[in-house]
């Protein structure tokens, strides 16, 4: 949730018109993570856990430093570590911090069915507005960074989001203020990737020929970016998707509301989202999914909804 | 730290060896970042493990615990061989040209004057030889074989990249690639800085691991420069405060050494202390001990201490060994010997080695007195926690007052950084229940003490009944008039001896250490943090972050000691006629008149480069000490020795494997384990989720790093079938840990003297008190072993045997 006002909105889930944003002179942001920088020392992970007071319980070891053991409900950033062996034997140990990227074409929105509970701003910030949440799970399927998580407790949907609160005051997030070595930057996207052209040109110098930045196209780039010593495979960096994709199930499922919203009869489906928020597990059934995969079949590929 | 964190920004190349500042020191390893980015500065790590700051480094090479010696002797070796050395530094501010007196040998693994009996040197053969006026003698033209730089190649000379591979299991390749890269900042305008901690410190030859590095700074002239120095990063914000306050058992404060018992006067005690220049001309500042220990008592016992009594000097406690340091005190807890304990601010069962030892010797105490704002293990020793505390509560009559007290954020006070900063900090939150602070608690036990003084007489009341407390409020004094006090002031009229014209009123706070006097006239509680509190206010709360250069020093931001001095021996930055080695980097420079720079220069400010005065003004011959003389108890040159537990033979001499100097118990001694048993090499560390024992008590931490574990490579997890997270015994002969194993790339086998050589990490952080879950603790493991110096324990190099073994019963 955040004090991001509606005006800013450019995208609203479930909606196939979008109010034009009032505030047109707003800049896009972006984190750029410094992957070389990063000493993994989670001060990150624990700035997150005190201003947006998250709890996870206290878990267990469970064979690495990574812990809690996956982003959760109440863990919006992890710090992952991969062991990794290079051509020439020489070990690297690539230490990434996880979380939601802030896609300019978020999945995760595409995906959800329910009005208004995933938004976009003019800025960039993807946004889980959780009282609009029905915590169905489609937003944890339609995210190619397997980010969203449905909390057990209240059954909405929980991610990172980009300090919100924070930076419509003007804040950076509060993990770029608690890195101790700068390794988390934040601005306007554009001064972003400035910075990482000055990191990557280092890294270059330092032997690392395929130093590169990670703001992958496929998604139309991302509002979380990262500079990467080996951006020719962002995989070795504990599973980063070299070419992330949103599952063409999601393009499927809002060619299948879109019709139902156009018609009028949208109501009707948000009875249906009224049932299974009583009814609970509030899951997406099999049933769903075959759905999913019947309208996939009948229908064409539908382009990507653009914002207007 | 010589230099300070912002300093290191400034570096060529940091190397990381005997710490690992990323992980231990996350918050002023920025600077390294910032020297990397900046600076085109590289990052090499050496060490057991492929660590956090390995994660980051440019180049790492690993290491066996406990060789550190073998490999820095092996850089200096390649120094000398390809003459990479600072010639003109080396030449002009160290001891290499000096002379080494006739008789001084080092044979078989033993320098002259050892006696096997009380296992400890003779030293006098340790020194120079001396001309008529007494004077070290002097060989410009380093022809002389004894001269220090010929004793010290000769020294060395054993220490070839294949010896230092067979000693330390790093690869040639890696060890020749890492002299390369030390090698080239002999130019005069590079400089390398050298972090530690106590990945160097706690082994039986600590203190020498340190120098190895100082002499290679030394003869690469990186000593007094910018991005030079040698920087240990103290582990605890305060440590440094604590060593500057003399709360080590054999010094008073301002690294004043406390009397021995034969020391029988005050003139007897300054015998050894008079520091006659070495050298012609030279400053050796220490020459003004004298002023330092009678403003201390005059600081202690004011009216009290007077020319007559000799500034009281027979209320000082007097040493019948040479400290009373931790592994002495637990041996003799152990022994019946001593009965109660005092435990502020500290959590032995966790923090010292050989934990069934420290339990035992707490279970034999009539009384111990916790103070810590935690509830710490020590306090809980005598309660049974399952197998992490096996206690048997029935059995321990040991009284326990467990006094819970403020932490920093709940009172005013001053912490000493590494970089010798005294920074005031302010009062933020209320302490919670009946937390008091650590002086409202020891003043009431002073005045409890002395009252039973007063009415009991004892055998020896004059030292507590004398002490002067004369505070605004006697039951808790405030924090700043202790500060004031530490600083100093003038008790009477100072005046000029030749003009008789008053320098400073009596009853002034003093400007700095250099007005204190020996006639009774000053008081100051610390000399080396005189000047932090004078009439011009607080010294200490000044944030004032100028940095006029941008190069790393901001004199009005707090205060530094001595005489908020920010980088020391900063004369040596400059050549002999006082320009800046490094042109894009002073410090300070001669302008024709005096120093003159961004830091308070550590010389004479007027001295002239001229007069030949050398820049290591604390030194009696005004040099750096490649030759280290009598003052360390295990060679004027350091050495390889195995650690006390090691899986092999000292390959250098056979028959002196480990330190023959080193503090060790008998009865310890007999608990060290061999390696048919106990065939690995353990090390133990701190993880960055944690510091030490203190924040598994809040839930954060505990979140980010939940339970304890050790860290064990493939290729020995493969051969005792030890599986991912899967459970693992890890013993010793003192004692074992059941927990998980974290199976790791970043361990791997090393190839020592022809063997394979596995190393077990071992984080030290989990107790059985706070929110993480239940751990044994480190020091389960860890033998009591001290360094020869210094007494640290040697926590970095012992050995294990590992097993898998199934889930404990929940
Ligand atoms: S990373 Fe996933 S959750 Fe975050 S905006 Fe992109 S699709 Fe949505
Ligand atoms: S705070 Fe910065 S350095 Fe530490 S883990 Fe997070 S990104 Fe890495």
């Amino acid at each position: 949730m955040s004090d991001l006002q509606s005006q800013d909105y450019v995208r609203r889930s479930a909606s196939t018109l979008t109010p034009p944003s009032v505030r047109s002179h707003e800049d896009e942001v972006a984190k750029l993570i410094d992957v070389s920088r990063c000493i993994g020392c989670k001060a990150c992970q624990s700035a997150c856990m005190e201003w947006n007071d998250l709890r996870p319980e206290v878990g267990h070891f469970e064979g690495s430093y990574e812990n809690p053991a996956d982003l959760g409900p109440s863990v919006w950033t992890l710090m992952k570590f991969a062991e990794h062996e290079n051509e020439q034997g020489n070990l690297e140990w690539l230490i990434r911090k996880d979380g939601c990227m802030h896609c300019e074409d978020p999945g995760c929105l595409k995906a959800c069915p329910a009005p208004g509970a995933i938004v976009q701003y003019a800025n960039g910030i993807v946004d889980f507005i959780s009282d609009k949440c029905i915590g169905c799970g489609y937003c944890v399927k339609g995210c190619p960074f397997n980010i969203p998580r449905i909390s057990k407790q209240d059954h909405k949907s929980y991610k990172c989001t980009l300090c919100s609160d924070r930076v419509s005051v003007g804040l950076e997030p509060a993990c770029v203020k608690a890195c101790p070595t700068g390794a988390i930057m934040f601005g306007s996207k554009t001064d972003m990737k400035h910075q990482a052209a000055e990191r990557i040109e280092d890294l270059k110098s330092r032997g690392f020929d395929q130093a590169g930045l990670y703001d992958p196209p496929e998604v139309g780039g991302t509002h979380v970016m990262y500079v990467l010593h080996h951006a020719d495979k962002p995989s070795l960096y504990s599973g980063l998707p070299d070419k992330p994709r949103i599952s063409p199930v999601v393009g499927a499922w809002k060619g299948f509301i879109k019709p139902l919203a156009v018609a009028g009869i949208a109501l009707a489906a948000v009875g249906a989202f009224f049932h299974w928020i009583t009814a609970g597990p509030n899951e997406v059934t099999e049933e769903d999914e075959a759905e999913g995969e019947r309208v996939l079949r009948e229908a064409d590929a539908h382009e990507p909804e653009k914002s207007p | 730290m010589t230099n300070t964190w912002q300093d290191i920004k400034n570096a060529n190349l940091v190397i990381v060896m005997g710490g690992n500042a990323a992980e231990a020191h996350p918050c002023g390893f920025k600077w390294v970042i910032e020297a990397k980015i900046e600076n085109g500065a590289k990052l090499v790590v050496v060490d057991p493990r492929f660590t956090r700051t390995a994660s980051v480094a440019d180049y790492y090479a690993p290491i066996r615990p406990g060789t550190d010696i073998a490999f820095l002797s092996g850089v200096i070796r390649y120094l000398l061989e390809q003459d990479a050395i600072q010639h003109q530094y080396v030449r002009a501010y160290t001891n290499a040209s000096l002379v080494v007196k006739e008789g001084f040998a080092f044979e078989n693994g033993l320098f002259s004057g050892y006696n096997e009996e009380t296992h400890s040197y003779d030293r006098s053969s340790w020194d120079y030889e001396l001309d008529e006026q007494g004077f070290a003698k002097s060989d410009d033209s380093w022809q002389h074989p004894r001269c220090v730089i010929n004793l010290l190649r000769q020294h060395v000379s054993r220490y070839t990249p294949e010896t230092v591979s067979r000693i330390c299991g790093t690869p040639q390749d890696k060890f020749l690639h890492i002299c390369g890269l030390i090698a080239a900042t002999a130019a005069p305008d590079k400089a390398m800085t050298s972090l530690f901690a106590l990945g160097w410190t706690q082994h039986s030859v600590g203190s020498q691991n340190i120098r190895t590095m100082a002499m290679i700074q030394l003869l690469l002239g990186n000593i007094g420069v910018a991005g030079g120095g040698m920087n240990a990063l103290r582990g605890h914000s305060n440590i440094q405060g604590l060593t500057d306050v003399g709360l080590l058992s054999n010094l008073m404060p301002g690294y004043l050494n406390l009397p021995l018992d034969k020391e029988t006067s005050l003139d007897e005690y300054m015998k050894t202390k008079q520091y006659k220049p070495l050298r012609p001309g030279q400053t050796s500042y220490w020459q003004n001990y004298r002023k330092f220990v009678v403003s201390l008592q005059k600081a202690i016992y004011g009216d009290a201490a007077t020319q007559d009594n000799n500034w009281a000097y027979d209320w000082l406690p007097k040493l019948d060994v040479p400290m009373y340091d931790i592994i002495r005190a637990f041996e003799m807890m152990n022994n019946g010997q001593l009965t109660g304990y005092i435990c502020q601010g500290f959590n032995p069962l966790q923090a010292f080695p050989d934990r069934g030892k420290i339990r035992r010797g707490l279970s034999k105490l009539k009384f111990l007195v916790t103070m810590d704002p935690l509830d710490t293990e020590t306090s809980r020793f005598w309660q049974d926690f399952g197998p992490q505390n096996p206690a048997r509560s029935a059995e321990i009559q040991t009284e326990v007052f467990q006094l819970p007290t403020t932490c920093f954020a709940e009172e005013n006070g001053s912490l000493v950084n590494s970089a010798r900063w005294l920074q005031w900090h302010w009062k933020a939150a209320e302490a919670p229940g009946e937390a008091m602070s650590d002086i409202w608690i020891m003043s009431g036990i002073f005045h409890r003490l002395r009252e039973l003084y007063r009415k009991e007489g004892g055998a020896f009341p004059d030292p507590i009944l004398n002490l002067t407390w004369k505070y605004t409020d006697p039951v808790e004094p405030d924090p700043e008039e202790l500060a004031r006090e530490m600083n100093g002031r003038a008790l009477a009229d100072l005046t000029d001896p030749a003009t008789g014209a008053v320098l400073t009123k009596a009853g002034t706070l003093l400007d700095g250490f250099a007005q204190l006097r020996d006639d009774g006239t000053t008081a100051s509680g610390c000399w080396i943090f005189s000047g932090s509190f004078t009439e011009k206010g607080n010294q200490m709360a000044r944030r004032d972050a100028t940095d006029p250069r941008e190069q790393g020093i901001a004199p009005n931001w707090a205060w530094a000691w001595p005489a908020n001095r920010r980088i020391l021996y900063n004369r040596a930055s400059a050549d002999q006629d006082g320009k800046a080695w490094n042109p894009a980097k002073p410090i300070i420079e001669w302008n024709g008149s005096r120093w003159e720079g961004i830091d308070v220069p550590d010389y004479g400010p007027t001295v002239k480069p001229s007069d030949g005065v050398g820049p290591f003004i604390m030194n009696a011959e005004g040099m750096g000490r490649l030759f280290a003389r009598d003052l360390m108890a295990d060679g004027p040159f350091p050495e390889h020795y195995e650690p006390l537990e090691s899986p092999v033979e000292n390959v250098l001499h056979p028959k002196v494997r480990s330190n023959p100097v080193a503090r060790v118990f008998a009865s310890d001694r007999a608990a060290f384990g061999t390696p048919q048993h106990y065939p690995y090499v353990a090390t133990t560390y701190r993880l960055t989720e944690h510091f030490h024992f203190w924040t598994k008590h809040a839930l954060i931490n505990a979140i980010l790093q939940p339970e304890e574990f050790v860290e064990i490579g493939e290729v020995l997890a493969k051969e005792k079938g030890i599986e991912q997270g899967g459970w693992v015994k890890v013993s010793s002969k003192r004692g074992e840990v059941v927990c998980k194993a974290y199976v790791t790339k970043r361990i791997k086998p090393l190839l020592v003297d022809g063997k394979p050589t596995h190393v077990i990490g071992v984080p030290l952080h989990w107790g059985f008190t706070g929110q993480a879950r239940k751990g044994y603790g480190a020091n389960t493991l860890t033998p009591s072993v001290g360094d020869a110096n210094t007494q640290t324990p040697e926590f970095k190099a012992f050995l294990v045997n590992v097993e898998k073994t199934g889930a404990p019963a929940a």
